[in-house]
């Protein structure tokens, strides 16, 4: 018998495997196709104040190994996501679940924050100052330690839910901005949004999205995602949770040993729905074949 | 939605950069005709999708023009290939609401589901015509399938090569149609739109990411806010869009 149970941010998880936000929907899609009790958790699509209906199409594009998406935080808003989408998941899902939220000033993300508190499904809210696609929002918060402690404080003041910090490798400094979030409350780190990257149509010589630039997924990102855990781990206290590419079981075996308590699968979902639920499956045997009896003994054992 | 295992029984060319495959598998998870699958493509990270020209108990066939890097990849794909499909994607065609004389008009790439459909209606005792556009007579296939039916067909093409000179358009009488469903480039499907008076349904395309529902990629903007184009489309009313 192998331990694949693990505690993030005080809340305990069957497993490390959370799907990630933007690639997970509210789950329900998923849901009629397996039960997705078995997940680590799912991290909800990301939540603004107001509806938004995003940005124009083309949305999508393709590069080597991974995808660009300039999607522009499309979601129905928080009244909507707590009056209707959090019930919904009851039904079919019994364990907390991450709210991701985004906002357009300091303000919107402690609203946000302070709307979610309250609702006993949500376990950790995971604040997106990291979003690539939208402007004057998300990333904007999230490029320098200044505005990201900023955001941070203000959240912190209106949840008392565990709060995880989900950061832009589109900066200098990775562990600069990490450190600044965990001196002002952050719970908990994830780690990476998207890479800022575009694509040329040789045809119409115009760019693929219609949003010009997007954000690169998928496992083109991985070492970029690996490396950066490995440097905020040696720079900080607090629970990291790796994001990028992870596609397989020895994925997460790296990102944890880099410094990950947990992980996210994102891209990987898109391409193979069950993706999440192959991952846990294949985790057993992909410890066993490394001596690893508790993947507690894994977390940040590279440094 | 259901994961499957297609094997490919033919990949043939049926008109200049256009080719047929036909795959033997499970198609329980078909409903209407206008619905799509999702093909991976070894080499390929995003699968693609392709309307469903038409199926039957254990077989399926699509028909795509070669266009990029995957298009070209499956051009080259064998007979006896297996390949990992999401089958019964987005939500098709209603044969419902047609009326006794419904019109099917496609562009190019937009004529495969419409083979489907047309069988479904005449199934129905019901009298469909047909309006087709290509770029030129090399690109033009289905024409003569359509006739073998006993539907009568018009055809355009642009370069006067077959049929009218000009667009789908050109080809048809939209003054007399009392109900359409449309399928093509978004100019074609817009030009019917608006040269219609009756009602009618047209299916959309997108460039998607997943094409179940998940990313959020193919959105398009309709008069009960943002759809996706993969999950409450591909086929929407016409009434529906914000054009």
């Amino acid at each position: 018998m192998v331990n694949m149970a693990v505690i993030l941010c005080g809340i305990a998880m069957p497993n490390p495997v959370i799907a990630a936000s933007g690639t997970f929907g509210f789950g329900e899609d998923f849901a009629r196709l397996y039960d997705i009790n078995c997940l680590g958790s799912f991290s909800m699509k990301g939540t603004t104040l107001s509806a938004r209906e995003g940005n124009p199409t083309p949305r999508i594009a393709e590069c080597a190994s991974g995808m660009l998406n300039a999607v522009g935080l499309q979601n129905p808003g928080i009244d909507k996501v707590i009056s209707e989408e959090l019930p919904k998941i009851g039904e079919f899902y019994h364990r907390p679940v991450m709210a991701n939220v985004s906002g357009f000033s300091v303000d919107e993300y402690a609203e946000i924050c302070r709307r979610l508190d309250g609702q006993a499904q949500v376990g950790w809210i995971e604040l997106n100052i990291s979003c690539p696609n939208v402007h004057g929002g998300g990333l904007a918060f999230g490029t320098s330690p200044h505005s990201a402690a900023q955001v941070t404080r203000a959240a912190r003041r209106a949840t008392v839910k565990p709060l995880i910090v989900k950061l832009s490798p589109n900066v200098t400094d990775i562990v600069e901005v990490a450190r600044a979030c965990e001196a002002e409350g952050a719970d908990g780190l994830s780690l990476i949004n998207t890479l800022l990257g575009m694509r040329l149509d040789l045809k119409t010589r115009r760019p693929v999205l219609r949003n010009i630039t997007g954000g690169l997924s998928g496992p083109a990102v991985f070492p970029v995602a690996l490396r950066m855990i490995y440097q905020v781990y040696q720079g900080v206290r607090v629970p990291l949770v790796g994001i990028g590419g992870i596609s397989s079981a020895k994925d997460v075996l790296e990102m944890m040993l880099a410094g990950a308590t947990a992980v996210q699968v994102g891209s990987a979902n898109l391409v193979n729905p069950y993706a999440c639920r192959d991952i846990i499956k294949a985790l057993p045997d992909a410890m066993a074949d490394y001596g690893i009896k508790n993947l507690n003994d894994l977390i940040g054992g590279a440094h | 939605m259901k994961q499957c295992v297609y094997l490919i029984e033919e990949n043939e060319q049926i008109a200049q950069n256009t080719y047929r495959i036909v795959f033997s598998g499970d198609t329980s998870a078909f409903t209407a005709p206008g619905q799509f699958l999702n093909l991976e493509v070894s080499g390929l990270y995003l699968r693609r999708p392709f309307s469903v020209c038409e199926w039957e108990k254990g077989h399926v066939s699509i028909v795509y023009k070669v266009v990029g890097a995957g298009t070209q990849k499956m051009s080259t794909f064998k007979r006896g290939r297996e390949v990992d499909v999401l089958t019964g994607l987005g939500k098709g065609f209603d044969t419902e609401n047609s009326g006794p004389r419904p019109l099917l008009i496609g562009g190019g790439a937009g004529v495969p589901p419409l083979m489907m459909l047309c069988k479904m209606l005449l199934a129905q005792k019901k009298q469909p015509t047909v309006a087709v556009g290509f770029g030129s007579a090399g690109e033009a296939f289905f024409q003569d399938a359509f006739r073998n039916l006993g539907v009568p067909v018009s055809i355009a093409t642009m370069d006067g090569s077959l049929g009218a000179k000009g667009m789908v358009l050109d080809a048809c009488r939209m003054d007399a149609c009392t109900y359409f469903y449309a399928c093509g480039p978004i100019a074609m499907l817009k030009a019917v739109c608006a040269a219609s008076c009756s009602d009618g349904q047209v299916s959309l395309e997108e460039r998607m990411g997943c094409g179940f529902g998940a990313c959020m990629g193919c959105t398009v903007i309709t008069q009960r806010g943002p759809k996706r184009v993969c999950t409450e489309g591909p086929v929407f009313d016409k009434g529906e869009l914000v054009w």
